[in-house]
C-alpha cells in the first residue's frame, strides 16, 4: 500500500504530501550504496566518542580529550555560525542581495549587546538590544538604499561593501581596537559533565569530559531556532509568502502581496539575527576589530558549501565549515584555512549550487 | 552588468578630415593618452623622488593592479576581488625565491629566475582562482573570490614556514640588473611607467581583438555565445589568466616599491580597497584604474592632513574612502570617467548649440 502510494506520488510528483518517514525510506531504497556509508560514518563516530580508546589509537590520532573537545568545539562553532549565517542566506535567497555588510551586523550586534549588558546587567536582555538595533539597521538599509535599486545585483553588493567600510570604520571609533568579552551569566557559568568517557585512571575509573555549560546551551539554542525557522517557512502563511518570493518575486507581487513588507521583514529578522550571534561570539569568544570580516567570510564558505539561499544548506554548511575550523586548528594548525578552503573547492567543482542549493 | 558598460571608443572626426593620413587620426583620437604619456615620461625633470616613486610610481603600480580587476570585470563582467590576493601572491613568491631579510625561507635565487618564476606562480594561481569562480556569474563570483582572498589572507597570517606569519618580509629591493641600480628612484620610476604603459596598452589591444569582442560578448550574452560555439568558461578562464598577468606584475613592483610583504598587503582592506579604486576610477575604460589609483593615493597621502587641518580626526580616512565609494555607486556607477565623459558630451553639446 505504501509503495502504491509512492508510486503515484512519484509519478504525478507531488512529493510534498509524502510523509518525512517515507521520504527517508525511499531515499535509502534509491542511494543505497551511500546509506551504507553514512551508516557506517555514524557508527565510527559514536564509537570515537563514546567508547574509550584503545592504546594503539591516542599515538596517531593525540589524545581523545582533545578530540573529542575538537568534535564539540567544532559543532558549538557550527551552531554560532549557522546563527550568522543563516541571516545571510535569507536574504540572498529571497532578495538576491549579496549583503557584505553582514559581518558589520554580527559585530555591532555584538557591542551594542556589551553596552546593554553592562548597562542593565542582563544578558538575555542584551539579546533584545542586539535585536532590535540591527535589525533597525537592516530596515533603514532596504528601504533608504535597495528599494531604490531593486534588480541590480551588483550595484546593491557594492553598495553593502561601501557601507561595510564605514561601518567598520566607525566601529573603531566609537569602541576603539580593544577586545570585549561578554561575561556570561551565573546561572550558564561553569563546567558540565557530559557522558562521555575521555580517560581511564590507572585505578580503572572513568575520566569524563568537563564541557563549559553556557556553549551547550547556546548551541541547543541555536538548533531551536534553526528548527523553529524551518517550521516558520515551511508551515505558516508568512513562510509560505517568503518562499513563494524566492522562487518568483514577480509573481507574488502581481498576486496581490506586499513585497516590499515582506522584503523589510526578511531583512530586519536576517540582521537580528546577526546581531543575536554577535552577542553569542562575545560570549564563545570575544568581540572585537575583524572580527566582522572573520564571520562574513565564515557566512560566504557556509553558504557557498551548503548551498545559496538554503535555510537546511545554511546549518550543514555551517556544521562542516565549524568542525573542518577546529579539526584543522588541532590536527594542523598551519594550515587550518586552507582545509576549510579545499571544502569550499572541491564543492564548488562538483556541485557548484552547493551541498543543498537549487539551481 | 549595468556598471560594465562597453569600450565605446572615442570617435574620431573622420568626416572632418577625410584626407588625412591614419597615424595623424590615431594621434588626433588618442591625444589625451598620448599627452598624459608625454607628461609622464618627462617628469622625472622636475619632480621630486617623492612624487616620482610614493605618488606617480604607486599610482601606476596599483593602477596596473586594479586595471587586472577593471579588465575582468569591465570586459568579462567578473569582478574578481582576488587580483589584489594574485598580486599579492607575486609579492609574496619574489620575496620567498628571491632575496630578503629572512635568510631561513628566502632561497636567493637571482631575480632573472625568482621574477618570472614568481610570476608564473602567481598567474597559476590566478587562472586556478579563474576555475573556481568562472561558472558562476555576477555576485557569486564576488562571493567565492572574496572568500579566496581571505582565505589566502588568513593563511600568511597563519604559516610561518612559506609566509612568515604575521611579519612578512622587509628588505626586498629592486635588483641590480644590466648595470643599472633598479633601486634607484628615477630608473625605478620609469620600469614602473614601462610596465604600466605595455599593460595599459596590451588591455586596450586585447579589448580589441577577436578575444576581447568575444570576452565582451560572453559578458552580455554567454549563453546566445554558446549557442554561436564559443566555449564561455574557456573564454572567462582565459581572462583572468591574462589578468594574472598583469596583477602579477604590479603584485612585484609593489614589493619592490615598499621593501616589503605582510599580510596586510593582502588584507580584506587591501582587496576592497582595489575594487574601491576600480570601480571609482570607473569600469568602462582601462584608464579609469589609473584615475582611481590616482584619486586614492592622493587621498592617501594627503587625506590625513587635510582631515586634520579641518578639525576632523584624521584617522578616519576609511569612512572618507567608503562614503566616497557609496556616492560614487549610487550617483554614478560607471565611476568618475563616467562623470567625466557625462560633463564632455554637455560641454560638447552646448558648445555646439553657442556655435550655432
Amino acid at each position: 500500500m505504501a509503495m502504491a502510494t509512492d508510486n503515484v506520488a512519484a509519478d504525478s510528483g507531488m512529493l510534498h504530501h509524502v510523509r518525512r518517514g517515507d521520504a527517508l525510506a525511499r531515499w535509502i531504497g534509491r542511494h543505497p550504496v551511500w546509506s551504507v556509508i553514512i551508516a557506517a560514518a555514524v557508527l565510527l563516530l559514536l564509537w570515537l566518542v563514546f567508547a574509550p580508546w584503545p592504546a594503539g589509537f591516542e599515538e596517531v590520532f593525540g589524545r581523545k580529550r582533545l578530540f573529542i573537545n575538537a568534535l564539540i568545539n567544532g559543532i558549538t562553532l557550527g551552531g554560532l555560525y549557522f546563527l550568522v549565517a543563516s541571516g545571510f542566506t535569507l536574504i540572498f535567497g529571497l532578495m538576491r542581495n549579496v549583503n557584505l555588510a553582514h559581518g558589520s551586523l554580527y559585530l555591532f550586534g555584538g557591542y551594542m549587546g556589551y553596552e546593554a549588558g553592562e548597562w542593565t546587567g542582563s544578558w538575555l536582555f542584551s539579546y533584545v538590544v542586539a535585536f532590535v538595533c540591527c535589525a533597525a539597521i537592516g530596515v533603514a538599509m532596504q528601504v533608504l538604499i535597495f528599494r531604490r535599486m531593486e534588480g541590480q545585483d551588483l550595484r546593491q553588493t557594492l553598495v553593502t561593501l561601501g557601507l561595510a567600510l564605514v561601518f567598520s570604520d566607525l566601529m573603531v571609533w566609537v569602541w576603539g581596537g580593544n577586545a570585549f568579552q561578554i561575561t556570561t551569566p551565573d546561572w550558564l557559568a561553569g563546567p558540565v559533565r557530559t557522558p562521555i568517557v575521555v580517560a581511564l585512571r590507572s585505578s580503572g575509573e572513568a575520566v569524563f569530559l568537563q564541557y563549559p555549560r553556557v556553549r551547550l546551551v547556546i548551541f541547543l539554542a541555536a538548533v531551536v531556532i534553526g528548527i523553529a525557522m524551518w517550521l516558520a517557512l515551511n508551515r505558516t502563511r508568512i513562510g509560505m509568502i517568503i518562499r513563494a518570493g524566492v522562487d518568483d518575486r514577480d509573481m507574488l507581487s502581481v498576486l496581490g502581496y506586499r513585497v516590499q513588507l515582506v522584503f523589510v521583514t526578511v531583512f530586519a529578522f536576517g540582521a537580528g539575527l546577526a546581531g543575536m550571534a554577535g552577542i553569542v561570539g562575545g560570549t564563545f569568544q570575544s568581540i572585537s576589530l575583524g572580527e566582522d570580516s572573520h564571520f562574513l567570510l565564515a557566512s560566504l564558505q557556509v553558504v557557498i558549501v551548503g548551498g545559496m539561499g538554503s535555510i537546511p544548506g545554511a546549518a550543514l554548511g555551517a556544521l562542516i565549515i565549524g568542525l573542518a575550523e577546529q579539526f584543522g586548528l588541532v590536527y594542523f594548525p598551519s594550515y587550518a584555512t586552507v582545509l576549510t578552503f579545499l571544502i569550499m573547492v572541491v564543492v564548488l567543482a562538483l556541485r557548484p549550487q552547493g551541498l543543498l542549493g537549487r539551481r | 552588468m549595468a556598471l560594465a558598460q562597453a569600450t565605446d571608443r572615442i570617435p574620431s572626426d573622420v568626416g572632418a578630415a577625410p584626407r588625412e593620413g591614419a597615424f595623424t587620426r590615431w594621434v588626433s583620437a588618442n591625444a589625451p593618452i598620448l599627452l598624459l604619456g608625454l607628461v609622464l615620461l618627462l617628469l622625472p625633470s622636475v619632480a621630486s623622488d617623492f612624487i616620482l616613486n610614493q605618488i606617480v610610481g604607486w599610482t601606476l603600480i596599483l593602477g596596473m593592479i586594479a586595471l587586472s580587476l577593471m579588465f575582468l570585470a569591465g570586459f568579462g563582467g567578473m569582478v574578481s576581488l582576488a587580483q589584489m590576493t594574485t598580486a599579492g601572491v607575486a609579492g609574496y613568491m619574489i620575496t620567498v625565491l628571491g632575496a630578503s631579510s629572512i635568510p631561513t625561507i628566502s632561497l636567493f635565487w637571482p631575480w632573472w629566475v625568482a621574477a618570472p618564476l614568481a610570476i608564473i606562480i602567481a598567474i597559476a594561481f590566478g587562472t586556478l582562482a579563474g576555475a573556481l569562480s568562472a561558472r558562476t556569474e555576477g555576485i557569486y563570483t564576488i562571493m567565492i573570490t572574496l572568500a579566496i582572498a581571505v582565505a589566502f589572507f588568513n593563511l600568511t597570517l597563519q604559516n610561518w614556514s612559506i609566509f612568515n606569519g604575521f611579519n612578512g618580509f622587509t628588505s626586498v629591493p629592486a635588483p641590480t640588473a644590466f648595470g643599472i641600480n633598479w633601486k634607484a628612484p628615477i630608473p625605478f620610476y620609469y620600469l614602473v611607467l614601462v610596465c604600466a604603459a605595455a599593460s595599459y596598452a596590451a588591455v586596450v589591444y586585447i579589448s580589441r581583438a577577436p578575444f576581447g569582442l568575444a570576452l565582451q560578448g560572453v559578458r552580455d550574452n554567454p549563453r546566445r555565445m554558446a549557442a554561436i560555439g564559443y566555449n564561455v568558461i574557456a573564454h572567462r578562464i582565459a581572462a583572468y589568466t591574462f589578468a594574472a598577468l598583469i596583477a602579477a606584475v604590479g603584485g612585484i613592483l609593489m614589493v619592490w616599491l615598499n621593501n616589503q610583504i605582510s599580510p596586510g598587503t593582502v588584507g580584506i582592506e587591501a582587496t576592497i580597497d582595489l575594487l574601491v579604486i576600480a570601480v571609482v576610477g570607473g569600469l568602462g575604460h582601462p584608464i579609469g584604474a589609473f584615475v582611481g589609483a590616482f584619486i586614492y593615493v592622493i587621498l592617501r597621502t594627503f587625506a590625513l592632513d587635510a582631515l586634520v587641518a579641518v578639525g576632523l580626526d584624521g584617522r578616519r580616512f576609511q569612512t572618507i574612502i567608503g562614503l566616497g565609494f557609496l556616492v560614487i555607486v549610487l550617483f554614478s556607477p560607471d565611476g568618475v570617467i563616467g562623470l567625466w565623459r557625462r560633463w564632455f558630451a554637455r560641454a560638447r553639446r552646448s558648445g555646439a548649440r553657442s556655435d550655432r
